[in-house]
C-alpha cells in the first residue's frame, strides 16, 4: 500500500497538544482524573521514543502501573484494571508528555522491557495484517468464493421473507387502524422475528415504531410516517434487483447488510486533510455507537465514521474534535454516501496548522434555507435519512418559551429552524445560548425533518463541543413529539 | 422539488391530513387498499420532509452587555473545565486515596480567578452556574466571573432562576444611593410577597447598609412595625455591619420587641456596643456583684451572683431560664459578664492590665464562670487586648467538653502563668464556654497564627481543627511548620491518619503551595513501626502524597492563572 511506510514517522513523533490528548478521553471523569495524575501522580521512568510514550505511575496498590502508548493508533496498554479506553494512567502520561515533563529517550534501546514487548507484539500484528492483504488479493480461493456466494444468497432469502412478513404486519395495523395500534410486547416479538430473519436494521425499525404509539400529540401521523418508510424500505428490498446499484446499496445496508471495511479499502480511497467536526457517542444499554463527522478540507466532502463499544465502554477509535488528520477514507456504497471507513492515517491527528498553513479549523457553512433545500435534495436520493450533516453560519440561538420550543434564526430575525426535541432538553443548548451571547454563531450539526441537532459551535478561535447533547439524543433515540414544531413552514 | 410544495399531487382526497385519518379508523373501514395506502404515506412523508422550509423565527434575544474583561488562558480555561467536571463526579464515600479532591479546590481558584479580572469562557457558563447553584460558599465569586454574560444566560433559563432572586447577582438592586428606588423596591416588597422577596429585600438593605448606615436604619424603621419576625430578625442581625452609637435608639427600641429573638439580637449588639446606655446598665449590674477583696495578699476576686432575673434584666437580654442542670444565679451572672463592656473591670479592679485581673484568683470557685464570660464578652467586643490574656491560659482538655458550671465548682484556684498557650500545659483548668476559636478571632491575624502554631507544637493536633480555621490562609511559615512537624508526630506515634483527616483536608487547602517540596520525603512510603497499627504506614503516605499532589495542582492554578499575558497561548 503506498504511503504505508511514511505512517507516524513525520506526523505523529511531533508532539500533541494538550487539547488533543485531552480529546481522547473516553468521558469527563477519566479526564477529570488524568488530569490529576499529568499534575502530580507519581511518575518515574517514563519516556517517549519511536513513536511510543511509557511510564511508571504508583497507584494505591504497592506495584505501580505500567502505561504505554502506542502513538500510532493511537493504542493504549495499562497494567491497571480499568475498563476505560484509555484508561486515566494512558491519558495522564499523554498529557504529561503533551505538556513536555516526559523526555524524548534517546534511542529505542532505551525503551523498558515491558513496554517493548506490548510495541513489538502490536507493531508484529499490524505488519502480518498488512502481508496478508495483498495475499488474499492474490490468490481467490474459487471454492471459499462459491461457498460465500451460497451463504449470502441463504441470508438474502431469509431477509426478504422476513420483509414480507413485516409488510404482513404493517398491512393487518393499517387494515384495523392506527387507534388500536398495539404496545411494547406485540413489537418486541416482531423485532425478534426480524433479529430472526437476520435484518437488524429492519429490527431496529420495528421497535422505534413500537415506541411510538400513544407517545404524545400527534403520534398517529409520526407513527404512520414511520411505518409508510418502513414499507418503502420492506418494498425496496424485495425488490432489489430493479433498483439502481447506489439505492440498492442504500437498501441493503438500511436492513442491516454490512459491507466488510477491509474490503472497502481495497478499492478506491479518497486521501484528504479530515477536520473532525464532532464526536458523540451513544449508548442503547447494549452498545456504545461512537459517531465522528469529518470534513475534507480539498473535497468539501463531509464524512461519518462509526465506531462500536461494548455497553458502558468507550469504543477505542477516538478522534478529537477541531484536529486534523490526513487520512484516506473509503465511502461505504450509497445512494447518498456519508458513512466512511478509516484506512491509512498519513499524518496526525493534530492541530490544524495556523495562518501559514492556511488550514481551516472552520469549514464553510451555509444559510437555514440553503442547508433545508440540501436535506430536500439529499432525501431525493436516500428517503431513510433522518438528517445530514451542515454547518450553518450566522444564526443566533432562541431559547425556548412555553411550549414553542428552541430555534436557530438568521441573524436578521427573519425565517428560523427548530432544533430538535431532544437538543433542547440537554446541557449543549444552554452551551450554544452561553457562546452566542445573544449573536451569531457558527454550528455543526445534524440538520433533518425533526429540527436541528447542535453538535459544535466555533467561536472566536476556538471548537467548542456541545458536550450535554449527547445524552439520549444519539442516532437510536425514538422519534420524539417535536415541541410545537412551529418553526417549520 | 420545490421547497415550501406540501400539496399532495398524487393522492387524490387532499394531504397528509387526509391520509392519517384513514390510517387512524383503518383502512378496512374505509375502503382503500392497505398497499396503496402505505404507498401514498410514504411518497406524502418523503415529500413533506424534503419540502420543509423555514419558518418565522421569533423574537431575538437581546444581545448580553459586552465584557471587557480579558479571556482566561487556555491553561486556565482547561483547569476550570477540569475543576467543574470533578464537582459533581467523584464525591461520596470511600477511604480519602492518594488523589486529590478538586471539588474543594474550586472557591480557592475561582477567588483567583476574579482577582486577577479575567472573564468566564462562555462554554464553561452552564456548568459554572450549576456550581454556584449548588454551593452558597461559591455563589459570589462563581457569579462575579460569569460576569454580565452569565446574567444573561440565567435571565433566560430557569434552572438558574434562583440565582438571580438571591440578590447575590447585583445588577437586579438598585443603586443603594438612589434614595427613591431603593424604597420603592423596598416598600414593594412586602406588599408582592412571593418567594424570594425577603432575599431581593435583605441584599438591598445591605448594600443600603453599607453605603449609607444611618439611612438604613431610617428605611428599616419606616417599615418596621409591618415585618414578619423572622425578617425584623434578619434585618437587625445586617446591622452588625456598621455598627455604632448611632444605632442606639433604634436598638433600645428594639429591645421592646415582640419576638426574643429579635430582642436578644438586638441586646447581643448593644452589649458590642461599649459606650451603649445598654453597656452602662450591664456595667452598673456587675460592678455591685463583682469586688475586689483587698483584705488578701494577694487580693482576690468575690463574686455575689444576682439573686434574681428582674424585668429589666430581661429586657436588657437575660435569658431567665437556664439550660438544663445549670444553677439560676451562675447562668444569669455569666450572662452579666458576658454583656458589660470590658472596660469596667480596670475600674473594679483598681487599674489592672487585662492580663493582671485574669492572673487574681477567685473566691468560692467562681473563676470558670468568670473567665468563660469574660472569653465571650472579649470576642463579642472584639477587645484584642483581652483575647490575648484570656488566650495566654490555654485549655489542656478538649474545648468542647459537656458544661461543669456548678454554683460551687472547684476550690479556690491557682493562678495560672500568664501568657504563652504552650506554657501551661500542665496546668490542668476546664473552662468550659471559653472557646478559644472564638477568642482568636479578636487577634489580629498573625498573632492569631502564632498562638496556633504554638499550640500545635505543644499539644498537637487533636484539638487544633477549629483553631486552624480561625487562621487565614495561605497558612504563615510558622504555623504551616508547626503543622506539619505534628502531622508528622502524629505518623511515627502509629496510629491512623484517617483521625486526623479533618486536620489535612485543612492542610490541603490552606499550606502554602510552596510547602510540596519540603513534603516529598514523607510522601514515600516509610518503614512500619512495630508499634504502629497495621498498614499504617502506607495510608499515611497515601495522604502525605495526597497532600502533597493537591499542593503541586493549586501551585499550577496560580501559574496558569498568573502567566504573563504576553506569554499567554
Amino acid at each position: 500500500m503506498a504511503g504505508r511506510s511514511v505512517v507516524g514517522m513525520d506526523g505523529l513523533s511531533e508532539r500533541w497538544s494538550v487539547d488533543q490528548v485531552w480529546g481522547l478521553a473516553p468521558d469527563a471523569s477519566s479526564r477529570t482524573a488524568a488530569g490529576k495524575l499529568a499534575a502530580a501522580g507519581p511518575w518515574v521512568e517514563s519516556g517517549a521514543a519511536g513513536g511510543a510514550v511509557w511510564g511508571l505511575c504508583r497507584g494505591s496498590g504497592s506495584r505501580p502501573y505500567q502505561a504505554v502508548v502506542d502513538l500510532r493508533g493511537p493504542a493504549y496498554k495499562c497494567s491497571c484494571p480499568s475498563r476505560k479506553f484509555p484508561c486515566k494512567h494512558a491519558l495522564g502520561l499523554l498529557l504529561r508528555w503533551a505538556q513536555g515533563e516526559v523526555a524524548d529517550a534517546p534511542a529505542e534501546a532505551a525503551v523498558p522491557q515491558w513496554a517493548a514487548e506490548w510495541l513489538a507484539g502490536r507493531r508484529e500484528k499490524a505488519e502480518q495484517k498488512a502481508a496478508a492483504r495483498p495475499a488474499a488479493e492474490r490468490a481467490p480461493d474459487p471454492a471459499a468464493a462459491a461457498e460465500a456466494e451460497r451463504r449470502a444468497e441463504q441470508r438474502r432469502q431469509r431477509i426478504a421473507a422476513g420483509a414480507a412478513e413485516l409488510e404482513q404486519r404493517l398491512t393487518d395495523l393499517l387494515r384495523d387502524g392506527l387507534a388500536a395500534a398495539p404496545r411494547g410486547a406485540v413489537w418486541e416479538e416482531t423485532a425478534a422475528r426480524m433479529v430472526d430473519a437476520q435484518a437488524p436494521g429492519l429490527a431496529a425499525r420495528v421497535r422505534e415504531l413500537g415506541a411510538l404509539p400513544a407517545s404524545g400529540p400527534g403520534w398517529p401521523a409520526r407513527l404512520l410516517a414511520e411505518c409508510s418508510l418502513t414499507h418503502l424500505l420492506d418494498q425496496g428490498f424485495l425488490r432489489l434487483d430493479e433498483l439502481p446499484e447506489p439505492l440498492a446499496a442504500t437498501v441493503r445496508s438500511r436492513v442491516g447488510l454490512t459491507v466488510d471495511a477491509a474490503g472497502l479499502l481495497r478499492g478506491s480511497t479518497l486521501r484528504d486533510e479530515w477536520l473532525v467536526l464532532a464526536q458523540e457517542d451513544a449508548d442503547d444499554g447494549k452498545l456504545v455507537t461512537r459517531r465522528i463527522w469529518l470534513h475534507g478540507a480539498g473535497t468539501e466532502r463531509m464524512a461519518l465514521l462509526l465506531a462500536y463499544g461494548a455497553a458502558g465502554r468507550a469504543p477505542e477509535q477516538s478522534l478529537p474534535t477541531g484536529l486534523v488528520l490526513d487520512a484516506e477514507l473509503a465511502y461505504y456504497p450509497g445512494a447518498y454516501p456519508l458513512r466512511a471507513a478509516l484506512g491509512t492515517v498519513h499524518a496526525g491527528p493534530r492541530t490544524p496548522a495556523g495562518e501559514g498553513g492556511r488550514q481551516r479549523t472552520v469549514p464553510p457553512g451555509a444559510g437555514i434555507a440553503e442547508a433545508a433545500a440540501a436535506y430536500g435534495a439529499a432525501l431525493a436520493a436516500d428517503p431513510w435519512l433522518e438528517g445530514i450533516p451542515v454547518v450553518l453560519t450566522d444564526v443566533v440561538p432562541v431559547p425556548e418559551e412555553g411550549d414553542e420550543g428552541w430555534q436557530l434564526a438568521e441573524r436578521t430575525g427573519g425565517r428560523a429552524l427548530p432544533l430538535h426535541p431532544a437538543a433542547g432538553r440537554g446541557a449543549g443548548v444552554w452551551q450554544l445560548l452561553a457562546v452566542s451571547g445573544g449573536g451569531p454563531v457558527t454550528v455543526f450539526g445534524e440538520f433533518g425533518h425533526a429540527g436541528f441537532r447542535p453538535l459544535t459551535t466555533f467561536s472566536a478561535g476556538t471548537t467548542v463541543p456541545l458536550t450535554g447533547t449527547a445524552a439520549g439524543a444519539g442516532a437510536g433515540a425514538p422519534i420524539a413529539a417535536p415541541k410545537g414544531g412551529g418553526a417549520w413552514r | 422539488m420545490t421547497a415550501g410544495t406540501q400539496d399532495l399531487a398524487g393522492s387524490p382526497a387532499g394531504g397528509w391530513g387526509e391520509l392519517v385519518a384513514a390510517a387512524v379508523v383503518g383502512a378496512g373501514r374505509r375502503g382503500v387498499d392497505e398497499g396503496a395506502l402505505l404507498d401514498a404515506a410514504a411518497a406524502a412523508t418523503v415529500r413533506r420532509r424534503a419540502g420543509l422550509v423555514p419558518g418565522p423565527a421569533r423574537r431575538l434575544p437581546e444581545p448580553a452587555a459586552h465584557d471587557p474583561r480579558p479571556r482566561l488562558p487556555a491553561a486556565a480555561r482547561r483547569r476550570l473545565a477540569a475543576l467543574l467536571a470533578d464537582r459533581s463526579g467523584a464525591g461520596g464515600g470511600g477511604r480519602r486515596g492518594p488523589t486529590p479532591d478538586l471539588a474543594e479546590l474550586i472557591p480557592e481558584w475561582l477567588r483567583h480567578a476574579v482577582e486577577c479580572g479575567y472573564q468566564a469562557p462562555p462554554e464553561l457558563l452552564p456548568p459554572l452556574l450549576d456550581a454556584a447553584r449548588a454551593r452558597i460558599d461559591l455563589r459570589p465569586h462563581a457569579l462575579a466571573l460569569a460576569g454580565p454574560r452569565g446574567l444573561w444566560l440565567a435571565e433566560r433559563a430557569p434552572q438558574w432562576a434562583p440565582l438571580l432572586r438571591d440578590g447575590a447577582a447585583g445588577p437586579a438592586l438598585p443603586d443603594p444611593r438612589d434614595a427613591a428606588a431603593v424604597r420603592a423596591l423596598w416598600e414593594e416588597g412586602p406588599r408582592a410577597g412571593g418567594p424570594g422577596t425577603s432575599q431581593v429585600r435583605s441584599a438591598l438593605f445591605a448594600e443600603v447598609r453599607r453605603a449609607d448606615p444611618a439611612g438604613a436604619v431610617e428605611l428599616l424603621a419606616s417599615t418596621w412595625p409591618a415585618e414578619k419576625a423572622e425578617d425584623r430578625l434578619a434585618f437587625v442581625e445586617l446591622l452588625r455591619t456598621g455598627l455604632s452609637l448611632a444605632d442606639e435608639p433604634f436598638l433600645e427600641g428594639a429591645l421592646g420587641d415582640r419576638s426574643r429573638g429579635v430582642r436578644t439580637a438586638a441586646a447581643e449588639l448593644l452589649a458590642g456596643l461599649p459606650g451603649s446606655a445598654l453597656a452602662g446598665r450591664m456595667a452598673a449590674r456587675v460592678r455591685s456583684l463583682v469586688v475586689l477583696d483587698r483584705s488578701e495578699e494577694p487580693p482576690v476576686i468575690a463574686v455575689e451572683a444576682p439573686y434574681e432575673c428582674d424585668a429589666a434584666m430581661e429586657r436588657d437580654g437575660l435569658v431567665a431560664t437556664p439550660p438544663a442542670g445549670m444553677g439560676e444565679r451562675s447562668w444569669w451572672f455569666g450572662q452579666l459578664v458576658a454583656a458589660a463592656p470590658l472596660a469596667v473591670w480596670q475600674e473594679v479592679f483598681d487599674g489592672r492590665t487585662a492580663e493582671e485581673v485574669v492572673a487574681l484568683p477567685v473566691a468560692d470557685g467562681w473563676r470558670p464562670d468568670l473567665l468563660a464570660a469574660w472569653s465571650r464578652a472579649a470576642a463579642r467586643q472584639h477587645d484584642s487586648a483581652w483575647a490575648r490574656a484570656l488566650l495566654g491560659t490555654a485549655p489542656t482538655s478538649p474545648p468542647g467538653e459537656p458544661p461543669a458550671f456548678t454554683a460551687g465548682g472547684p476550690g479556690a484556684s491557682r493562678p495560672p502563668a500568664p501568657s504563652g498557650p504552650g506554657r501551661t500545659a500542665g496546668g490542668g483548668e476546664n473552662v468550659p464556654g471559653r472557646d478559644p476559636a472564638r477568642l482568636l478571632t479578636a487577634l489580629p491575624e498573625a498573632e492569631r497564627a502564632a498562638w496556633v502554631a504554638e499550640f500545635i507544637s505543644a499539644h498537637g493536633l487533636s484539638e487544633a481543627f477549629r483553631l486552624l480555621g480561625a487562621c487565614a490562609v495561605p497558612w504563615p511559615e510558622e504555623l504551616g511548620r508547626a503543622v506539619v512537624d505534628a502531622l508528622e508526630i502524629a505518623r511515627d506515634g502509629g496510629s491512623y491518619p484517617w483521625s486526623f483527616s479533618g486536620v489535612m483536608g485543612l492542610a490541603e487547602r490552606c499550606l502554602d503551595p510552596s510547602y510540596a517540596v519540603r513534603l516529598e520525603p514523607l510522601a514515600a512510603t516509610h518503614e512500619e513501626a512495630e508499634e504502629s497499627s497495621p498498614g499504617a504506614a502506607g495510608y499515611w503516605s497515601e495522604a502525605f502524597q495526597r497532600l502533597v499532589a493537591t499542593l503541586r495542582i493549586r501551585a499550577a492554578m496560580r501559574d496558569e492563572l498568573t502567566t504573563p499575558a504576553a506569554l499567554r497561548p
